[in-house]
């Protein structure tokens, strides 16, 4: 099953055009994750980030940007660790169709 | 060996007082370049976004360099990303100081209602001030 995307070979998307809610499905299935309700709205928070400033944010300040607009349990790495694993912003901008973050392995 | 009052019965175990005894030097980007021509002002703010992580940071925007805080630019004819809106998201990495002199505003005709961002405005003496007050400084 699953759909056909455009990803380079680390398995994010080519165009950010391509990104759709489907796509975040499948891009999360490929790495084993299902996506709940709180994955999704950090997932759409970074989208809007990136809309606004266009920058995939790294760890420390997705962090910060959670914490403020999500609130402060919900902006700690540990959260978002539990939520996508041990390197989180590089999962998040992966899922949510965005550039690797920069000074990011 | 003189006592240092609290910690004698704290065993060492690598927290955070060891290397914070001599903090990191703090670091002044200048960026002095027009955007887009170069990679210059996308390299700094990339060094910028970085160096934050570490120490405190501050930004100078001298001469051309100031055009890189233009409000309403349009890249999308070039083959480079409009990062001039990322200089919003600097407050989000603990880099609050930003600065750029009013004869370099005046000379091109802006001022700060132009800019993407409100850096201080600062006059020359406040310029010679500022940059003999940083650790180290870095010319992009």
């Amino acid at each position: 099953m699953g759909m056909t995307l455009n990803c380079d070979k680390e398995g994010f998307l080519r165009q950010l055009q391509d990104w759709t809610p489907e796509a975040a499905t499948q891009l999360a299935a490929n790495e084993d994750l299902q996506l709940t309700q709180e994955h999704w709205e950090v997932i759409y928070l970074v989208r809007r980030y990136y809309q606004t400033f266009n920058i995939s944010p790294p760890t420390r300040v997705l962090v910060k940007i959670v914490g403020d607009q999500l609130g402060p349990t919900k902006g700690r790495s540990i959260h978002l660790m539990q939520l996508f694993g041990g390197k989180p912003a590089k999962l998040v901008a992966k899922i949510a169709g965005l550039p690797k973050p920069t000074n990011c392995d | 060996m003189p006592a240092n009052p609290g910690t004698q019965n704290a065993p060492s175990i690598g927290t955070t007082a060891g290397p914070a005894e001599r903090p990191n030097k703090t670091l002044l980007f200048v960026q002095s370049q027009a955007p887009h021509g170069t990679l210059y002002g996308q390299e700094g703010l990339d060094a910028i976004m970085m160096g934050s992580a570490f120490t405190e940071c501050a930004v100078l925007f001298v001469g051309d360099g100031i055009y890189q805080l233009l409000a309403n630019q349009d890249t999308s004819l070039l083959a480079s990303r409009n990062y001039s809106v990322s200089y919003r998201a600097l407050a989000d990495y603990g880099v609050e100081k930003l600065y750029c002199t009013e004869a370099d505003l005046q000379q091109r005709g802006l001022t700060v209602a132009d800019l993407v961002v409100t850096p201080c405005v600062i006059d020359s003496r406040a310029l010679q001030a500022l940059m003999t007050s940083f650790d180290v400084i870095l010319d992009f």
